[in-house]
């Protein structure tokens, strides 16, 4: 083990900590922005995987929060237990991202783009107008929060570990998931498509699995995000929250398995921190991701990884094939993904 | 009957802006590979230009509107080249895409924040009042607003055609290394199509204005409109944008009347799925060949 990996385990090891002792040290708002916190990383953690790994531009990661929210909120409504509603809400999000990617991913990288903007708004349109179903504009309210092993998510802190826990679960299995066959092949049609297919692998298969899962990814984090905030409305699911999730990734660094953790906090925390600015917070926000896509497109980890690079090798060698899957997730990424630019489709 | 011819014409007239705006986009696209997800505050913000020509500096609205359009080629065209794409284009499409929806959501923050979020109303170009043609009464304003708009298109049309400078600026959005060697000035082209964008949206700011009042959320239909007219037009022609444009307009007026008012945003939005499903070079374009 080297040095490096060693101080990224000590790292995360910290974090959790940090992360488990938190509840103890702030108030209720704080442990529900820890919760949210949670969930939107969920969330990104998705579109991480179709945007950073598979390189496809989704503008519908709030459509499948949103339909997530609703399935949960729906059929707890009418009586079906909580845990069945949460892997229904991954299913629906799952099938439906299926459904859209499959004629969609014959068109790739911008015109995705549209159709998941078209997708995203359509979804608002049906929430909104399909009364009967989704109570309009009017949302549904008093969401029951979910009974873990017999014990109650009433109280903030109890829902902020159950939320912490599902986190857990789901970055784990995306990091086995990003270290099997699959996560390689992902990467390698990102970095270059026509290599990727002369090698034998399925581009379209790899390419839509990508984005079913991160579709499912985004699902369970409205399945969480719905008894989390107990009121869910159309408008919290328009396209703006697509974009705000789209920000995350890049933010934190997309492509970087640790990336969205750090644009999730930061979208979170930001707005609490510029509090003191009040009204003028968008425009500071909107004028920060300029300046940060201009100086660091990589984002933050990225950025962080840079250094780290430049520090510890002299120039001239670069980084092995095996560089590109981002083996320094772990913390503040050390042995990020050495000079391997994400291949840009510019043309 | 008559309502039919109404609406034609209304859908006729919101088309034609749509063009505008939608033929820019794909200049745009074309020739530096910017999706521009600001278009739509392209079009809202210099409608404030002209109120602030108007109110703070006290000059009659037409010095207005050109003062409006001279602000948007400065600050829409030649300092968003030069800030924004110029710093980001090198690092690949993804970085632009965001920082352009950075940029729309700081458009909109700053009229809000600095101007009013309340509808502003503005000086229409004509006298609102009704006009009896062929039995069918038409409002002025948007029979003004049809003739004005189809004038600038079909001069633009002209221009992009045939016009040498207009097709050294087509050369270069369709193959900016054969029209190097042809000795066509690559970057000048770059930056008039920068400019020209920034105009069109400028003459849609001010002819849609008045009729939907200048607030700070009213690019978002309009840039979708946009996204939506290139696509189905087809996104490597400017006549197909204006084709796009123009069919979109009509199409959505006759579907808010005729079909349903709820789900009228939504027209567009399927039409657009379609035709990116099966016939992604849209009604004109040609189908793009990629070198491996």
């Amino acid at each position: 083990m080297s040095l490096a990996r060693i101080l990224g385990l000590l790292a995360v090891l910290v974090a959790v900590g940090l992360l488990i002792a938190a509840p103890t040290m702030l108030r209720s708002y704080g442990v529900y922005l820890l919760a949210l916190w949670s969930v939107t990383t969920i969330a990104a953690l998705g579109l991480n995987l179709t945007l950073g790994y598979a390189g496809q531009i989704s503008l519908a990661q709030g459509a499948f929060v949103g339909i997530g929210a609703y399935t949960v909120a729906l059929a707890t409504a009418a009586g079906v237990p909580y845990f069945v509603a949460f892997l229904g809400a991954g299913l629906i999000t799952f099938a439906v991202g299926w459904c859209l990617g499959y004629p969609a991913l014959r068109v790739q990288h911008h015109f995705l783009a549209f159709v998941t903007l078209a997708f995203s708004t359509l979804v608002f349109l049906v929430l909104r107008n399909e009364q009967w179903l989704t109570n309009g504009i009017y949302g549904i309210n008093d969401i029951a929060r979910p009974k873990v092993f017999g014990l109650s998510t009433n109280r903030n802190p109890d829902f902020y570990y159950f939320a912490l826990g599902m986190l857990a679960l789901f970055a784990g299995l995306q990091w086995w998931m990003l270290r099997s066959p699959w996560g390689r092949a992902f990467v390698a049609i990102r970095e270059n498509p026509l290599r990727a297919a002369s090698l034998g692998i399925d581009v379209r298969r790899y390419t839509l699995m990508a984005f079913a899962i991160g579709s499912a990814y985004g699902g369970f984090a409205g399945a969480l995000y719905a008894p989390l905030v107990q009121f869910i409305e159309p408008n919290s699911f328009q396209l703006t929250y697509s974009l705000k999730l789209l920000l995350i990734v890049l933010v934190g660094g997309a492509g970087y398995f640790i990336g969205p953790f750090f644009g999730a906090m930061i979208e979170i925390l930001l707005p609490e921190w510029l509090r003191f600015t009040q009204g003028y917070y968008l425009l500071i926000y909107a004028t920060l991701v300029v300046l940060l896509m201009a100086f660091c497109p990589k984002g933050l980890v990225g950025a962080v990884a840079l250094i780290a690079e430049r520090r510890r090798k002299p120039p001239g060698r670069a980084a092995g094939p095996g560089g590109t899957l981002g083996p320094g997730g772990a913390a503040s990424g050390p042995a990020g993904p050495a000079g391997a630019a994400p291949a840009s489709p510019s043309r | 009957m008559a309502s039919f011819l109404q609406l034609l014409v209304s859908g006729l007239a919101t088309g034609a802006i749509y063009a505008l705006v939608a033929v820019g986009f794909s200049l745009l696209w074309q020739t530096s590979q910017t999706i521009n997800f600001a278009q739509g505050e392209f079009v809202m913000v210099p409608a404030f230009f002209v109120l602030v020509a108007m109110h703070a500096l006290g000059l009659p609205f037409w010095a207005s509107a050109i003062v409006g359009i001279a602000a948007a080629a400065l600050v829409l065209g030649l300092l968003f080249k030069r800030i924004i794409v110029d710093q980001m284009l090198r690092h690949g499409v993804l970085p632009l895409v965001v920082s352009t929806i950075a940029l729309s959501l700081f458009m909109r923050e700053a009229v809000k924040d600095f101007y009013s979020s309340q509808a502003q109303p503005f000086p229409s170009l004509v006298a609102d009042r009704d006009i009896s043609l062929f039995g069918v009464v038409f409002s002025a304003q948007s029979l003004a607003l049809l003739v004005v708009a189809v004038a600038i298109v079909a001069a633009l049309h002209v221009f992009l055609q045939h016009t040498r400078f207009g097709r050294m600026m087509q050369a270069t959005a369709q193959n900016p290394t054969v029209a190097r060697i042809l000795g066509i000035d690559v970057e000048r082209m770059i930056l008039t199509t920068f400019l020209v964008n920034a105009v069109l949206c400028a003459i849609a700011s001010i002819l849609i204005s008045p009729i939907y009042l200048a607030k700070f959320t009213n690019g978002e239909t309009l840039g979708l409109a946009a996204f939506v007219a290139a696509i189905i037009g087809g996104f490597n022609q400017a006549r197909g944008a204006m084709a796009g444009g123009i069919l979109l307009g009509v199409l959505d007026n006759l579907c808010a009347a005729y079909m349903s008012a709820q789900y009228r945003s939504a027209v567009p939005l399927i039409l657009l799925v379609l035709f990116i499903l099966f016939r992604p070079q849209g009604l004109m374009g040609r189908v793009e060949e990629r070198t491996v």
